[in-house]
């Protein structure tokens, strides 16, 4: 059977599965995204979007779309998914089913919990009536998918006022309990007037059975919050991920999403960014670095709506082998949107000839006081860079990891938490294949 | 130390170094001059090894070794070192992390153990001082938004760092101030010594009444048309080129 007609076959069955949660208006969500699905399917090449990612060999899995419980896992084999030397909160799905035992979740002061719970529980109900699926596409049928199956994930609500003391850790395990796993985990983070979270987010299958995970993210930062949100996406090579992730803005808000992408066999990140006032800021950094037959696809949309507003725009990719590379980065500036600032930069290196990227950024500026400007370039690593790193008897290899490095700085500046910015500087070095001897 | 026999090299099909004839030994100062375009810089890049240049005919032995298939790692493993004009930014490595990896790169290769970490930041500090440069400096981005003279100061602190048996500086006087010019002077002076030399490429004269070579070679037209004493740097300042020609 098709994917497809499996995912029909299986919503019934899904739907009497969550009943419970009819107080909620929930129901006529997932029944009407589930239309959405049926009526358009998994994009395909057609598709202007999805023009240079085909997902057909990622469909032709014979994935199981229920997650059965039953494994465990024990924290010490999985500890080095985590950050580990700092305070966290940690939000863990094994198999997609929540883990309490690898969780660290709480309810004092502010919510760090689970997306379930919020759905069914009554005193829930304004909030999940008020946010969950406002911001996620209705056009997007892979988005629809999600919101159709969406049941588990994390749910993470901050009022107003509030600093979150430590980074809160979301992490998906996959076990290979299924030798084909579909998960579609789906979260929601609210982020309260003046207060300020930190979110790392990660999905890690720990064998090499296939898995695709279908995510969407609705992230709310209200009124001068401060949201950073970072995306490790160092999976197996059988491992394919549809992120897709919807921030809206409150006036004077900063929002910020990082993606560091070295692993897994596709990626796709659909990155939305909304304005509901004036003086927000959004940025969107990322680190692509893959080879073998990977493909990373970042494609990003910052909508200003309002005056005043900026946005930073930073993706970096390296590409060796035969991986290819997408980005497509949309900035649409509304008449309304007077003294927009939108930057936006896409930098690529291509190590191999069979190394591919396809990039396309699309400005649509319809207000005439507006700074807007952005830069591509695609281009291979400097020949008198690299003369002079090897001049000071540095081998080409580590010369080479270390000019490459020196490429992604800048997107890895922008990383606020120490642990975590160690931690991909290993990541980068181990990608690399060197050893420099000191943490770059 | 260094013999370069009849060495003739291309870069993309233009011949730019057509038989250059050069003997340097322990303890020496040589000066390179020559106009622009005399093949100056290809002469420097060809001794490290630049792989765009492509050596037609000739010769460069160090120490009885022929460099001709040596990578320009192993050239700088053999105590080959060139300081550049235009040094490269490396945002994110610091200027210590960087020396640190080229010196434990260079010792792994003559099969010494990496330096230790106490040893190797008490050399990093008394080179510092040596040069004047702010222990700060060290911890910023190597060459990132360096002035010139910066840039030319920190190529001296890794040939001060590195011990080279050969340092060919490059240009290594444009762009420095007077005073600037006076401390890397003194520094290469300092350690000048009868096991290693020095090779310096300039335009000018100023450079070398800081540094003052044992020999001064005319280049023009990717030859050496006259060689002397340190009196014909002086006579080259009078005169200019043209009477050589």
């Amino acid at each position: 059977m098709e994917l497809k007609e499996k995912l029909i076959t299986s919503f019934l069955a899904f739907e009497n599965s969550v009943s419970t949660d009819t107080e909620t208006n929930v129901h006529d969500i997932r029944s009407k995204a589930f239309t959405h699905f049926e009526q358009n399917g998994f994009p395909t090449k057609k598709d202007e979007e999805w023009k240079y990612t085909s997902l057909k060999s990622i469909l032709k899995h014979d994935y199981n779309v229920f997650p059965k419980a039953g494994t465990a896992i024990e924290f010490k084999d999985v500890k080095r998914y985590f950050l580990h030397e700092i305070e966290s909160y940690k939000i863990v799905f094994i198999d997609g089913i929540y883990s309490s035992f690898l969780s660290d979740t709480t309810h004092e002061g502010y919510d760090i919990c689970l997306l379930s719970a919020a759905l069914k529980k009554p005193k829930y109900k304004m909030v999940i009536d008020h946010y969950f699926n406002t911001i996620a596409s209705k056009k997007e049928s892979i988005t629809s998918l999600n919101t159709a199956f969406s049941k588990e994930g994390a749910y993470i609500n901050i009022p107003k006022n509030t600093v979150v003391p430590k980074p809160i850790q979301i992490v998906y395990f996959s076990t290979g309990s299924e030798a084909q796993l579909m998960l579609q985990p789906r979260n929601l983070v609210i982020v309260g007037e003046n207060s300020h979270v930190q979110i790392v987010e990660r999905h890690q299958s720990l064998t090499n059975n296939v898995v695709l995970t279908n995510v969407v993210t609705e992230i709310f930062a209200g009124t001068r919050a401060i949201v950073d949100y970072y995306k490790i996406q160092n999976d197996q090579k059988t491992a394919s991920l549809i992120d897709n992730t919807y921030v809206q803005q409150q006036r004077q808000s900063v929002a910020s999403v990082n993606t560091f992408s070295f692993g897994g066999n596709l990626t796709r990140n659909n990155l939305e960014f909304y304005h509901e006032g004036e003086h927000i800021t959004s940025n969107l950094n990322g680190i692509t670095i893959i080879g073998d037959k990977q493909l990373v696809d970042n494609h990003t949309l910052v909508n200003h709506k309002y005056p005043n507003c900026e946005s930073h725009e930073l993706y970096k990719g390296i590409y060796a082998d035969k991986s290819t590379g997408v980005f497509n980065g949309k900035v649409i500036v509304e008449q309304e949107a007077q003294k927009t600032n939108a930057f936006q930069q896409n930098n690529n290196i291509l190590i191999d000839d069979g190394a591919t990227i396809n990039a396309k950024p699309q400005l649509e500026i319809f207000a005439d006081d507006v700074k807007c400007s952005h830069g591509c370039t695609i281009g291979q690593l400097d020949e008198d860079a690299l003369f002079y790193l090897r001049s000071r008897g540095i081998p080409k290899k580590e010369a080479e990891a270390l000019l490459l490095y020196a490429f992604a700085n800048d997107a890895l500046q922008k990383i606020k938490i120490a642990e975590l910015k160690t931690r991909i500087t290993r990541l980068i070095a181990k990608k690399l294949g060197v050893d420099l001897g000191f943490d770059l | 130390m260094l013999e370069i026999k009849n060495l003739h090299a291309k870069v993309e099909d233009k011949d730019i170094l057509k038989g250059i004839n050069l003997n340097i030994k322990a303890g020496e100062v040589h000066a390179i001059m020559g106009p622009n375009g005399s093949g100056k810089s290809t002469l420097s890049s060809v001794i490290a090894g630049k792989e765009e240049y492509e050596v037609t005919d000739g010769e460069i032995v160090l120490d009885n070794e022929d460099l001709d298939d040596l990578a320009p790692e192993e050239r700088a493993h053999k105590g080959i070192f060139m300081s550049f004009q235009y040094p490269i930014e490396i945002p994110g490595v610091t200027v210590t992390n960087f020396i640190k990896t080229a010196i434990n790169e260079t010792r792994k290769a003559n099969g010494k153990e990496e330096l230790p970490a106490k040893d190797m930041l008490k050399k990093i500090r008394e080179t510092a001082e040596l040069l004047e440069i702010d222990r700060k400096f060290l911890s910023r981005s190597l060459n990132e938004g360096f002035s010139g003279g910066e840039k030319k100061r920190n190529e001296i602190f890794q040939m001060a760092m590195l011990e080279p048996k050969l340092a060919i500086l490059d240009e290594t006087d444009s762009g420095l101030d007077i005073d600037a010019l006076k401390i890397v002077a003194n520094g290469v002076n300092k350690l000048k010594s009868d096991k290693n030399a020095v090779v310096i490429i300039t335009h000018y004269q100023r450079l070398l009444d800081y540094i003052v070579p044992d020999f001064v070679h005319v280049l023009h037209d990717g030859k050496i048309v006259k060689s002397g004493g340190k009196e014909l740097a002086h006579e080259l300042e009078a005169k200019g080129y043209d009477w050589l020609k």
